[in-house]
Parts: C-alpha cells; structure tokens; sequence
C-alpha cells in the first residue's frame, strides 16, 4: 500500500493520498495509468491486464492496492 | 436522407409520433424498423455489411458470455481444486474466448480494411514495387463504403472486447444488438457509444417528458444553426483556399485554418448535437463527444475533449491493452536492465502512443495525410510529455501562474495554433501540398492578401462573413456561459414566453441564414465519410 | 396541469407554424419588380372559370392572343395558361390543372416548346409551377420538370428555395406579403402598346444537325392529346406569327403530319401573315419575337373566326358571361390607356406596368 502512495507522489507530488477519484476528476491521465501500471509490473511482478484498467481501479490508493492483491492472489 | 433534409425531419417526427402512441413495448422493435428503413434510404446493397457485423458480433459475444457461464459454473461446482488446476482450467476457456473474440474482431475490422483501406494499402505497395519492377497491382474501383461502418465497426468492437473482458454479459436477443448497432441518429456521425451506457435508455420503456422533448428539440435546433448556419457557409471559403495553394499562400493559409477550424467544430459538434437531440426525443441517452474542446490548455486536454468517444475507444481498446501487452511488457523489463528504470517506463507509452495516433489518423481517413496527421499529434504529445519536469520547474518558481488568466489564453491560443497546423493536413490534398502550404507561412506570408477584394474572392459576400462572424460569437458567448451550467436549463427558469422567443429567433434565424438548397450543398457531414 | 402543457404545446406549434409562413411569404418572390411573368400561373385561380377555349404554351399565347378581342368580337370565353418558356410538360400539366376547374371545348396548344426535349433553367420551373396550387396535378408536374439538382420539398415550401432573398428583399415583398399584387394580365393575356420594329428581313435559323423533335415531347403531345380525348375537349394546335425563335419547315412537317394523323386542326399562323394583317414594322414590340397588343388584336380577330368554326360558341347575351367579361373589358381598356399614358410621357415601357 505504501509503495502505491509513493508511486502515486512520484507522479504528483502534490496529490492528496485520500483522493478517491483520482481518475474521475482527470488529476490522472492515461500515460499516469500506464507508467503506474509499469511500475506495479515492475515493483509487484503483476501485470495488470487491460480489462482490470478502468476507472473504478484507479481512483485511489486504496483501489489500486485492492486490484493488485487481487491479483497477486490469482 | 442526410441531416439537412425536409425528409429527414418528417422522418423523425413520424418516428416520434409512432413512438409514444403504439403501446410501449413496441418501442424499441419500432426504432430498430426506423434504423433499417433509414440504412434502406442509402443504398440496399449497405444491409449486407450492417448485417454480417450485427450477427458476427452477437454470436461471438454470446458464445464467449457461455464459455465463462460454464467456467464458473464448473469452478463453483469443484471447490476441491487446487490453485493451479483452477488456473489451468481458466487459462483453457480464456484461450477459446480469445478465439472467438480474435475471429469476431479479424471478420469486422477486415471488411473495414478492405473497403476502406485496401485501395490505400495497393496503392503504397505499388509505389514500393514500381522501385524494382514496372508492374502494378490494380486497385479496385468503385468499392461501396457503407453509411457510418467506421462508427458501428468500432461501437461493435468496443462491445465484444468489453464482453470478452468480462466487463457485462452479452446481450442474449439478436435484435437489440442490431438495433445497438444501428441506431439511426448514431449512423451519420457517430458517436461510438458504449453498450452499458446506451442500451438501458434503449430497450426501456418511455413514456412523454415534455421538459426531455423540449431541451431534445432546442438541442437539434442548435445543431442545425451551428451545422447550416455556419460551417455550411464557411465550407465554401475553406474549399476555395486549399484547392489552390499557389494562388493562396501565407497569411491566407492561416486564415484558412481558422476557418476551417470553425467550420469543422459547428459541422461536427452540430451534427452531433442534431444525433443527441434526435436520440433524447426517444428518451434514449447517447455519449457526449465533445466538452468545449478549444478551451484546452494542451493538446492531451484537447483529445479528452473533442471526438471524446472516439479518444476513449482508442484509449481503452489500444493504447491499454498494448501497454500490458506481455512483449511490450517483456521489452520493457529488457529496456530497464538495459537502459534503467527512465526508458523502462517510456517504452509502453511511446510503442502504444505511436499504434494509438497511427490508427487514429487512419481511421480519419485512408491517406498519408491523415496519417501524417496523427502522427504529429503523437509527436506534440510525447514531446510535451518529455518536457513535463520543465513546466514542474516553471511552476514550482510560479506557483500562481495556472490561476492567471493570461497564462490561461496563452495555453489555449498555444494549443489551438499547434491543432490548426495540424489540421492542414486534413485540408490539403496530398501531403507535399501540405508542406509547402504550411512553409508558405514563413517563406511568402503576404500580409496584404488579407483585404477584402480576396476575401470576397473566396466565394462569400460581405453579408455571409457577417453572419458567420455573429454567429462564432453566438457560440462563443453559449460556451462561455455553459462554464457555468447547462444554458437551456438556464433560459427555462425565465419562463414559457421567453423561452418561446428565444427559440422561435433561433428558428428564423436557420430558416433564413441557413447556407442550404440550390447554390449550397449541405447534404453531407464532413464527418460522415469516415 | 396536463391541460396546461397541451395548451403550451399548441401555443409553441402555432407559433412556429405562424412563423414560418410568415417568413416563407415575406421571402417568396413576389414578381412585382422583375419576372413579372412569375404571377401569371397563380392568376388563373381568380378567374371566373367559365372558358370555352383554353390556351396553353409560352410566351407566343400570352403575349400574342388576346382573349378581350376573342369576346369583343365574337363572344368566345377564352383564358390564357402561359407562363415563359413554358415547356411541353408544363403545358400538359397546366391543363391538368386547369381540367380541375373547368372543362373547356377547345384547347390550344402552342407548338414551338417541341424543341425544348429536356429543362433549360431552373428559373422557368419557378415562374411556371411556384404559382400553382398545391395537388396531386402540382407534385407530378414538380416531378416531371425538376432539374437534377432541384428537389420536391423545396416546391412544396418554397422558403427553401428562396430564403437567401433576404439580403435583395424590398418593400413590395412587405406590402404583398398576404394580398396579391394587382393584376397582372387580362384573363391571361400580357399587353405592350408599344412599338419597336423589325427593320430587316425576318431572320432565318441555321441549319441543324436533326430536326426530329425529341422523344419526350412527342410523348407528352400524345398525353395532352388523350386527355383532352378523355375530357370531350377538342384539341387545335396553333403555331404563333411570331419570327424568332425561328421556326423551321422541318419541324412543321412534323406537326402537320402528326395533325393529319390524328384529324386535328393545325394553324400555322407563320403561313398567312399577310391574311392577318401583321406589320412587324408595326405590330410588335421587339423586333418580330412578340407581338404588341395591336398585333394580338389582329391575330385574335383572325383565329377567333376559325375558332368559332370549330365549335366555341358565342356566349354573349348570356348574363354570367357578359358580367365577368364586362369586368375584364374594362380592365383591359384600363391597362390599355395606362401603358399609352407612360408611352407618351416617357417614351419607353418595360416590363408590363399596370394600374393598381
């Protein structure tokens, strides 16, 4: 989970860790979701397959880290 | 019948009367009669292709919805199994949906390619070939391009992959798909909607909201005024600068391009608007595609908010899935042992970008042009990317600067300069034309062209250049005001009498300024050729 | 509450409604200024439609016959559905128009349109059907006549023809929005009193590469032929004294043979000029093309005769007849004197002036 928010800090430093629309209200675009998902690939070993990229998963720390658990688990 | 017709209108307004006076669970086999017996008002041959898309896509989507109903049931039925098995099983059905989904997509996407791009593709192996050996390969003439196939083509697509992803279930009647499919305000213009979205307001029950009828009706009316009023009359001038570079070289190419900046936004957002506006008059609800794309700061901006549907297609059906793809993922694992972790994390972004902007420009259109076209989009946009810790820098010594309205119209006057240039492509004939068109700017930019002898010479009147003046500002002003909140939400706590009036001027005003009948060709959409 | 919506709803549909026929007739041509053939078509509906004879075609009936003399002289009641260059397939379809009023005795066809086998301007559709009144009859003659790029929709609401007039809109189109503008001819006949000579020989056409009329107008002679049939009208076929368009030995072969054929009379007025009278040093108003009024008296007297031979009767004495007819004599001694005032005063007539 802290690996998420630094993640996330490195991209902007100056977003709110609790936001949870992160997606929604554009503050990340679609290269962010890719860089993250490369850096999760990288971090976790996990490739984040293109059907799990939707909003819902990338609108806070937290949903991110749900998704990747998830899928570490399968 | 196109948009701009008597008959299109007597068309939909027996559509509606039918609509809301046979019993309500008529109503969407009605809208799927109306969607055949509009696609029938083009060309019968058309039925064919619609056809095959509709059945393919419905069997597949189905097919692959069955094979994951099994495969959870099979699993909820073994519990036993152990991590692995089940993943073994998994791995086996996704590798029969994949098939399914891979046959589905090569059928629709190949007989997009080969009425649409085939003559291309010959075009440019022959220009290859006639290097070694003297021979060609003919092309084809005459090859029929259905009404709107790059529109359902894709809206299709966009269905099966969200199914094959498990997103929602296939839809199990063959005619909804259809009428998904061929929703008739959707053929001309778009936009690619997304099943989940759409399909609720479309097989549902509706009954007569007078206030839904009466903003679809303003709705369709500003369409037509943005659409006849506007981009109808300036089309001629855009025609009459980029059919004869020599003759209008420098200051008059960017003219030009502002011209044909506007005359593309009220010809697309209009046609639009007339196809959300047709679409609410049946209570049914289709994507936005456009949120008042020239007040973008960047060009990245500027594609989250013109031809929205078409961006977020490309987004989720391309430019992710290529990003996760296992050799692009592979490549990047080498490129970081290799290079380190900063080209590591490019390699995605620039593989998918390039794929992304390279389809993008071709499904614009089948030429260089375009493509060229979509390619400096990509460019603008990666270099942007790469300049991203300038602007942090820029920002950290000027925190305020992103609140101040001039670093505001800066950004938007910057990135409207670089769309205009980048339209030329779309503009020119060919590609050198192009060029030398764009290099004219700095080489010969013949400032005194600009007067009103050529101006006049363009194929408008004075009167004309008015209107299309007044009506840029009219727009402008509804854009300014939509920052706030929706403009016919707001013109209807004035009351009836008002409203009325306003509404009844903007009639006249179509009625009479309208660049439509003899003298003006009206009858087709730019954007219905794609 | 639901009666009040409906009430909103119909108060927005009159309102649009009310607009855009306001908007169609202030835009609409009004033919007072130039064109003012263009009123012609719609005149024939203010008639009293009681004719014996009818005549159809172009501007060789409407400028050359004239129906006040055919009265005078022989109590003949007769009306001229002319419009300018008036095709065979308007005539045809004027007639229809006009069977659904009335049911002449002799029917008139000019025959010069032969040689016109397809639409020569858009123009001439508008001044010869924008007129007329909305039928079954309309549509088919708006189908028969439209040019490729022209479409039905914009006959049935004109406006879409003609909304760009905003910018050339004067104040007749505000004054005859929603009355007509006075009338123009008399029972559809155009008068010139004045006189511009034809000071040479009569010209003579160049040879052509094919004489034989086009299919299309044979075919559409023989449906104007039939229906006059169907309707116990006889129908004439006349051929204007006028020298130009010039009218070519070939073609009146046709017409004769084709006449012969079918047993009808054929007047060839070319062939007694003499007979008749005409001076075209005297009796028309541009150089031999039409005839001026006193040329259309002359030719009115001579086939007012022939055409009571064939059967038209002599209506006066019959109350109905000499009262409408009355009205339109006096119209015409009216238009008559006006256009000899503006001749002395001035010198000059252009157009068609009339009184008010």
């Amino acid at each position: 989970m802290d690996k998420i928010i630094e993640m996330l800090l490195q991209l902007h430093p100056d977003l709110d860790v609790e936001c949870d629309s992160l997606v929604d209200d554009g503050i990340l675009n679609s290269i962010d979701v890719v860089t993250l998902v490369t850096e999760i690939f990288n971090e976790f070993d996990v490739t984040v397959p293109a059907s799990e990229i939707v909003p819902e998963n990338f609108n806070s720390a937290s949903a991110i880290w749900e998704m990747v658990s998830s899928l570490m688990d399968e | 019948m196109g948009f701009v017709s008597v008959w299109f209108l007597l068309f939909c307004a027996a559509a509606v009367l039918l609509y809301y006076v046979l019993p309500k669970k008529w109503q969407w086999p009605l809208l799927l009669t109306a969607s055949c017996a509009f696609y029938a008002s083009y060309d019968l041959r058309y039925f064919g292709f619609i056809a095959v898309t509709t059945v393919s896509v419905y069997f597949a989507a189905c097919k692959i919805s069955q094979l994951r109903a099994k495969q959870n049931a099979y699993l909820q039925e073994h519990p036993e199994l152990g991590k692995d098995e089940k993943k073994a099983y998994k791995a086996k059905t996704k590798k029969k949906t994949w098939a399914w989904l891979i046959t589905c997509l090569l059928l629709n996407f190949g007989i997009l390619f080969a009425l649409k791009y085939i003559n291309f593709f010959i075009g440019n192996i022959n220009a290859i070939i006639s290097i070694f050996i003297e021979s060609k390969i003919p092309t084809f003439d005459k090859l029929l391009l259905p009404l709107g196939i790059s529109y359902y083509t894709f809206k299709t697509a966009g269905y099966i992959i969200d199914v094959y992803f498990g997103r929602y279930e296939a839809e199990r009647n063959i005619f909804k798909v259809a009428l998904f499919t061929s929703f008739f305000p959707t053929l001309l213009n778009g936009p690619i909607d997304r099943f989940p979205l759409t399909a609720p307001t479309l097989f549902s029950e509706h009954s007569w909201d007078e206030k839904r009828a009466r903003f679809a009706l303003q709705r369709i009316l500003w369409g037509y005024f943005k659409k006849v009023v506007i981009a109808d009359r300036l089309v001629v001038a855009v025609i009459a600068i980029v059919s004869d570079p020599e003759k209008y070289p420098g200051v008059m190419v960017a003219f030009g391009a502002l011209l044909y900046a506007a005359e593309l936004y009220c010809d697309f957002t209009g046609g639009i608007d007339i196809t959300i506006g047709v679409a609410n008059l049946f209570g049914v609800e289709v994507s936005e595609n456009f949120l008042r794309p020239f007040f973008s700061k960047n060009i990245a901006e500027y594609w989250r908010r013109w031809h929205i549907t078409l961006g977020t297609w490309f987004k989720d059906y391309t430019f992710y899935p290529l990003c996760t793809a296992k050799p692009v993922m592979k490549l990047t694992k080498f490129a970081k042992n290799k290079f380190g972790a900063g080209a590591a994390k490019r390699v995605p972004i620039y593989v998918a970008s390039i794929v992304l902007w390279f389809c993008t420009g071709a499904w614009h259109g089948a030429s260089w042009n375009f493509i060229l076209w979509g390619m400096g989009n990509c460019f603008v946009i990666l270099v942007s990317q790469e300049l991203t810790p300038l602007y942090k820098r820029f920002h950290a010594k000027h925190p305020d600067i992103d609140n101040k309205w001039y670093y505001k119209t800066m950004c938007i006057v910057r990135t409207n300069a670089i769309m205009c240039c980048l339209r030329l492509f779309d503009c020119y004939k060919d590609v050198p034309t192009t060029f030398k068109a764009f290099g004219s700017m700095f080489t010969k930019p013949s400032f005194n062209m600009l007067n009103g002898t050529t101006l006049l010479d363009l194929g408008l009147t004075a009167a004309d250049y008015a209107i299309a003046f007044a009506g840029i500002l009219l727009i402008f002003a509804v854009s300014m005001i939509q920052r706030r909140g929706s403009v016919r939400e707001m013109i209807d706590k004035k009351g009836f009498a008002f409203r009325l009036a306003v509404f009844a001027l903007l009639f006249a005003v179509i009625i009479v300024f309208g660049a439509y009948g003899l003298g003006y060709d009206s009858n087709s959409f730019i954007y219905s050729k794609f | 509450m639901r009666s009040k919506v409906i009430l909103r709803v119909l108060i927005c549909v009159i309102v649009f409604v009310l607009l855009f026929i306001c908007l169609q007739r202030l835009l609409m041509p009004k033919y007072t200024r130039e064109a003012e053939e263009g009123r012609l078509t719609a005149e024939y509906y203010g008639s009293d439609k009681n004719h014996d004879v009818l005549f159809i075609g172009d501007c060789e009936v409407y400028e050359n016959i004239s129906p006040v003399t055919l009265w005078r002289e022989y109590g003949i009641s007769s009306y001229v559905r002319g419009s300018p260059q008036q095709l065979i397939w308007h005539s045809y379809y004027m007639l229809e128009d006009a069977l659904r009023y009335e049911t002449p005795k002799i029917v008139v066809f000019n025959v010069l349109s032969m040689k016109y086998g397809e639409p020569q301007n858009e123009a001439y559709n508008r001044l010869a059907l924008d007129g007329m009144r909305l039928s079954s009859t309309k549509i088919n003659a708006i189908k028969a006549s439209m040019k490729s790029e022209e479409s039905l929709m914009s006959y049935i609401f004109p406006i879409l023809r003609f909304h760009s007039r905003w910018n050339e809109l004067n104040s007749d189109d505000l004054k005859y929005m929603f009355c007509s503008p006075p009338q123009l001819s008399v029972a559809g006949y155009l008068m010139r009193v004045d006189c511009r000579p034809l000071k040479t020989d009569p010209p003579v056409g160049h040879q052509l590469m094919d004489y034989s009329f086009a299919d299309i107008c044979w075919e559409y002679l023989e449906k104007i032929r039939t229906l006059c049939e169907e309707n116990g009208a006889k129908l004439v076929l006349m051929k204007a004294p006028t020298v130009a368009p010039y009218w070519y030995a070939e073609w009146d072969s046709q017409i004769v043979e084709y006449a012969n054929k079918h047993g009808l009379a054929y007047y060839n007025f070319l062939n007694s000029v003499a007979e008749i009278g005409i001076d075209y040093t005297a009796d028309t108003y541009d150089e031999g093309q039409h005839l001026n009024v006193w040329g259309a008296e002359k030719l009115s007297s001579f086939f007012g005769k022939e055409l009571a031979s064939l059967g038209a009767p002599d209506r006066r004495g019959e109350a109905d007849y000499e009262q409408s007819w009355a009205k339109l004599c006096e119209r015409y001694d009216e238009v008559k004197q006006y256009q000899q005032d503006i001749l002395e005063q001035t010198g000059t007539i252009t157009g068609f002036p009339v009184p008010d």
